[in-house]
C-alpha cells in the first residue's frame, strides 16, 4: 500500500476508535453531574450511590478517551504535515484553544473530583463535576469547529500558497458548526442514556437493587426520549445543509448518479462504481426532494453531473467518493436513529406507567441496545469523513496534497500496526472492566475506594448473578 | 516585543510548565518499582500524583496545540520529522495514562503487575524520548530548503541526544524522589528520601557532562558567550544548593531547587534557540525561525488574547488543585483512591 492509503487508514482507525469513547464521556459527564446535583439538593443517599456507580463507569471510559485523543492531536503533524502547513494558520487555533479551555478544565477538575470526595463540601464537589462536563463538551465544540473548517472552509484567503485567516469569528461561527455540534452533543446524551438504560435493565431483570436501577432508568429514559428526538430532527436539518454545502456527499449518500428533479430516495441500491451507474435499485419517487427541501419539488444533483461540474471548476480528477461507504453508513445511522427513538419513547412510556418490571421482553432487549448509539456514532463519522473525498479541506486541499512527504510507508506501517495492537489490547481490558463493574452493581462502588490486595477484601467485586 | 516573540515565549512557558510538573510525575512513575514493596505502598506512590498527572500532561498537549496554531511550519516539520520517537512517546503516554485508571480496579496481582509495569516503562520511555527530542532541537537536525526533515530515524539517536535523554531521566528521577519525600509517609517516604540523597551526585554529573557536550557540539559559546549570563548560572547554583538542602533534610527547598534547575535549563535552551525554532544542520539559512514558521499576524493576535485570558485562569485552578491535595498520603488502604 502506498503512503496516502496507509495514512488515511490510520486516521480512520484511530478516529473511529477515539470516538468510541468520546460520546459516552460527553453525555455521561452531564448525567453524573445531574445525579450528584440531585444528591446535594435532596440529600438522598441513593443519588450519591448513583453518582459513584455511574461515575466509576464514566472514569474507565474517560481514561480511554483521553489517551486516544493525544494521538489525534499529534497525527496531523505526523502523517499530514503538508495539510498542517497549508491550513495551520486557521486549523491550529481551535486545537490550541481546545487544549487551553477544555483539556485543562476537564483533566484538572476530574482529578479533583476523583480524589476530592472527603476534601470538598458536597456542593463544591458537585460543581467540580459540572466543570468536568463543561470541559468535555467545550472540547467537542472546538474540535468540531476545526472539523467544520475541513467540511466548509470559511474566513480565509489564499496567500503564497497557504490558507491565511481573515476572520476568526467566521471560522468559529462556521454555518456547519450549528448543525454539527448539536448533533454530536445530542449523540453524547443518547449514548449515555442508552448505556444507563441497558445496564439498569440488566439489573432490573435480576431484581438487583430495584430502587437504585429504577431511578437510574427513569432519568435515562427522559434523556433518551428528549435527545433521540432532537438528534433526528437535527440530523434532518444537517442533511439539508449538506445538500447545499457538500452536494457530492449527499449524492453519494443517496447513490444518486444523475441529477433528478424532483429527486427519488433510494431504499436499496446495488451500484457499479466503475461505470457510475446502478445495477439494481428500488427508489421512492420525490422522497429525496421532500427530505432535502421539505417539499415534493426540488432538484438534487447527481454524482455524474457534480463530477463534470467539479472537473470544470478544479481540473481533471476523480471527485466521486467511494459511494458504498457513505451510502450504507447513512442508512445504518438513520436506521439506528429511528430505532433509538422508538425504544426511548417506549422506555419513557413504561416509566410513566410504572411498569418497567412487567415488560420483561423489552428489558431483555435493552442491554443489547447499548450497541446502537455506537453503531450510529461510527457510521455518522464515516459518512461525514469519507463523504468528503477527495478533499481534506472541501474544495481546497486534496488528500494526496496533505500527506507528509518525508514519512515512508514503512514508518506508517510501524505506527499503524502499533496502534492496532495496542488499541486491540486496550479495548479488551476496557470492556472487561466496564462489564465487571456494570454487572457488580452499586455495592462494589459504595465503599468509595478501590480494592486492596494486601489484606482481605473489604467488598468483593463479583457479578451478582 | 513582537507577536512572534510573544508566542515563542508562551510556548516556552508551556514546555517549562510541562517539564516541571510532568517531570516529577514521570519521576514518580519510574520510581514506583523501587520505592514500593507492597501493593498498598505502590498505591501510596501512585496516589501521590493521582489527582495531578492528567492535568500535568495537558501542558504538553497545549504546547503541541500552541505550536500548531502559532508556528504551523514548526509543528509540521517537528512532528513529521520526529516520527518514530513521537510514535513511541504516544505509545508510552497511552499505556501510562490508562494504567493509572485501570490498575487498582481489579484485585488480580498479575493485572496490577502489568499496569504497574506500564506506569514504569511509560514514564521512562516518555522521559527519555522528550530528552532526545529536545536535545535534537538544540543540536540541530537535517532540514532541507523546503523545511522538510530529511534525516531518518537513527539520525535522531545520536550520542548527544541520548545523553540529553539520560540526563532528563536523571533529573526527573531526582525531582520525583523529592516530590515523594514531601508527599508520602512511612516506608515510602524514608526510601524516597534515601534515594534522593543517592541520586544527587549522579544527576549533577549527568548535567555537567551534558553541559560540556553542549559547548563542544553546538555553537553555544558563539551565541551566548563564555559567561552565559545569570539564568544558566542560576541553574548551576540551584543544582549545587540542592545538594546542601538534601543533606539538611529540607525537602521543600530541595523541590524548589529542582524546579529552578529545570526552569533555568529550559530558559537557557530557548534563549539559545531564539529566534530559531528548529536548527537545520545542513544550512543555517534553512533553519525554521519564529518568522518563517509563523502563522499570520491575525492568528497570532487572536491567540494572544485567548492565551492572556486563559493561561492565568488555568494556573489559578491548577494551583488550587495542588492546595487541596497538599497533605501527605498515608499508608491507610481506606484513604487511598487509585
Amino acid at each position: 500500500m502506498e503512503g496516502l492509503t496507509l495514512a488515511r487508514l490510520q486516521f480512520a482507525i484511530t478516529t473511529v476508535y477515539h470516538f468510541f469513547f468520546v460520546p459516552l464521556t460527553l453525555g455521561l459527564s452531564i448525567i453524573v453531574a445531574i445525579m450528584e446535583t440531585l444528591y446535594v439538593r435532596s440529600g438522598q443517599e441513593v443519588y450519591k450511590r448513583m453518582t459513584k456507580f455511574w461515575g466509576k463507569l464514566f472514569l474507565i471510559n474517560f481514561a480511554m478517551g483521553v489517551v486516544t485523543g493525544i494521538v489525534q492531536e499529534f497525527q496531523f503533524g505526523m502523517n499530514w504535515s503538508e495539510y498542517s502547513r497549508y491550513v495551520g494558520d486557521i486549523f491550529g487555533a481551535p486545537l490550541a484553544i481546545e487544549a487551553l479551555l477544555a483539556f485543562f478544565l476537564e483533566s484538572t477538575f476530574l482529578g479533583i473530583w476523583i480524589f476530592g470526595w472527603e476534601r470538598l463540601s458536597k456542593g463544591l464537589h458537585a460543581t467540580v463535576m459540572w466543570l468536568v462536563a463543561i470541559g468535555s463538551n467545550v472540547s467537542a465544540l472546538w474540535i468540531l469547529i476545526a472539523n467544520s473548517f475541513m467540511q466548509e472552509p470559511v474566513g480565509f484567503r489564499i496567500e503564497n500558497g497557504r490558507a491565511v485567516l481573515t476572520d476568526f469569528f467566521a471560522v468559529v461561527l462556521n454555518p456547519n458548526i450549528w448543525y454539527q455540534f448539536p448533533h454530536v452533543f445530542s449523540s453524547g446524551l443518547v449514548t449515555a442514556s442508552f448505556f444507563i438504560l441497558g445496564i439498569s435493565a440488566y439489573h432490573i431483570l435480576r431484581k438487583n437493587e430495584p430502587e437504585f436501577f429504577r431511578r437510574s432508568f427513569q432519568i435515562a429514559a427522559i434523556f433518551a426520549t428528549v435527545f433521540t428526538i432532537l438528534l433526528v430532527l437535527n440530523g434532518h436539518s444537517q442533511a439539508q445543509h449538506m445538500v447545499r454545502s457538500q452536494p457530492m456527499k449527499m449524492a453519494a449518500a443517496e447513490a444518486l448518479w444523475e441529477t433528478e428533479s424532483p429527486a427519488s430516495f433510494s431504499l436499496f441500491t446495488i451500484g457499479d462504481m466503475r461505470n457510475r451507474k446502478d445495477v439494481w435499485a428500488i427508489r421512492v419517487p420525490r422522497l429525496l426532494s421532500l427530505l432535502a427541501y421539505n417539499q415534493l419539488e426540488g432538484t438534487v444533483k447527481g454524482m455524474n453531473d457534480l463530477q463534470a461540474e467539479y472537473e470544470a471548476l478544479y481540473g481533471p480528477g476523480d471527485y466521486i467518493p467511494p459511494a458504498i461507504i457513505p451510502y450504507w453508513s447513512f442508512r445504518i445511522m438513520v436506521g439506528a436513529g429511528f430505532l433509538l427513538v422508538a425504544l426511548a419513547i417506549y422506555a419513557l412510556f413504561l416509566v410513566m406507567g410504572e411498569m418497567i418490571e412487567k415488560r420483561t421482553l423489552f428489558i431483555r432487549i435493552l442491554p443489547w441496545a447499548i450497541a446502537l448509539p455506537y453503531l450510529a456514532n461510527t457510521t455518522g463519522w464515516l459518512l461525514t469523513e469519507v463523504g468528503r473525498f477527495p478533499w481534506v479541506v472541501y474544495g481546497l486541499v486534496k488528500l494526496e496534497n496533505g500527506v507528509s512527504p518525508n514519512v515512508t510507508p514503512a514508518m506508517l506501517w510501524i505506527s499503524l500496526l502499533g496502534y492496532i495492537l495496542i488499541y486491540g489490547a486496550l479495548i479488551v481490558a476496557t470492556v472487561y472492566l466496564l462489564q465487571k463493574y456494570a454487572k457488580a452493581g452499586p455495592q462494589a462502588t459504595d465503599a468509595g475506594s478501590s480494592i486492596n490486595i494486601d489484606e482481605p477484601l473489604p467488598v468483593a467485586v463479583k457479578p451478582q448473578e | 516585543m513582537d507577536l512572534n516573540t510573544l508566542w515563542f515565549c508562551l510556548i516556552a512557558v508551556l514546555y517549562i510548565g510541562f517539564f516541571i510538573l510532568e517531570g516529577f510525575d514521570f519521576g514518580v512513575g519510574m520510581l514506583l518499582p523501587f520505592l514500593a514493596k507492597k501493593d498498598v505502598q505502590r498505591r501510596v506512590v501512585i496516589n501521590a500524583i493521582g489527582p495531578h498527572w492528567d492535568g500535568n500532561e495537558v501542558w504538553l498537549l497545549t504546547a503541541g496545540g500552541a505550536t500548531f496554531a502559532a508556528f504551523p511550519q514548526w509543528y509540521a516539520t517537528m512532528f513529521s520529522g520526529f516520527y518514530l520517537p513521537f510514535f513511541l512517546l504516544l505509545v508510552a503516554l497511552i499505556l501510562r495514562g490508562v494504567a493509572f485508571e485501570f490498575r487498582s480496579k481489579d484485585e488480580n496481582p498479575a493485572w496490577r503487575r502489568l499496569w504497574d509495569g506500564c506506569i514504569f516503562a511509560g514514564s521512562l520511555v516518555a522521559a527519555l524520548l522528550l530528552g532526545v527530542a529536545f536535545a535534537n532541537l538544540v543540536r540541530g537536525v537535517p532540514i532541507d530548503a523546503q523545511m522538510q526533515y530529511v534525516g531518518g530515524f537513527f539520525n535522531l539517536l545520536n550520542p548527544y541526544a541520548l545523553l540529553g535523554g539520560i540526563t532528563t531521566i536523571m533529573v526527573f528521577l531526582l525531582h520525583g524522589a523529592i516530590f515523594l519525600s514531601m508527599k508520602t509517609s512511612g516506608d515510602v517516604e524514608a526510601r524516597a528520601k534515601a534515594l534522593a540523597q543517592k541520586l544527587w551526585l549522579p544527576t549533577v554529573i549527568a548535567c555537567l557532562v551534558l553541559l560540556i557536550a553542549t559547548y563542544l557540539s553546538t555553537d553555544f559559546v558563539a551565541r551566548l558567550g563564555i559567561n552565559p549570563g545569570v539564568i544558566p548560572l542560576t541553574g548551576i547554583a540551584a543544582i549545587l544548593l540542592l545538594g546542601y538542602f538534601l543533606r539538611k533534610g529540607r525537602y521543600g527547598w530541595s523541590f524548589v531547587m529542582t524546579c529552578l534547575t529545570i526552569l533555568s535549563a529550559l530558559i537557557t535552551m530557548f534563549l539559545y534557540l531564539y529566534p530559531r525554532v528548529m536548527i537545520s544542520s545542513l544550512n543555517p539559512a534553512w533553519s525554521l525561525t519564529i518568522y518563517n514558521a509563523a502563522s499570520s499576524e491575525l492568528t497570532l493576535r487572536t491567540m494572544s488574547i485567548v492565551a492572556l485570558i486563559f493561561v492565568p485562569i488555568v494556573l489559578a485552578y491548577q494551583a488550587w488543585s495542588y492546595w487541596i491535595f497538599r497533605k501527605r498520603i498515608e499508608e491507610k488502604p481506606g484513604s487511598l483512591t487509585y
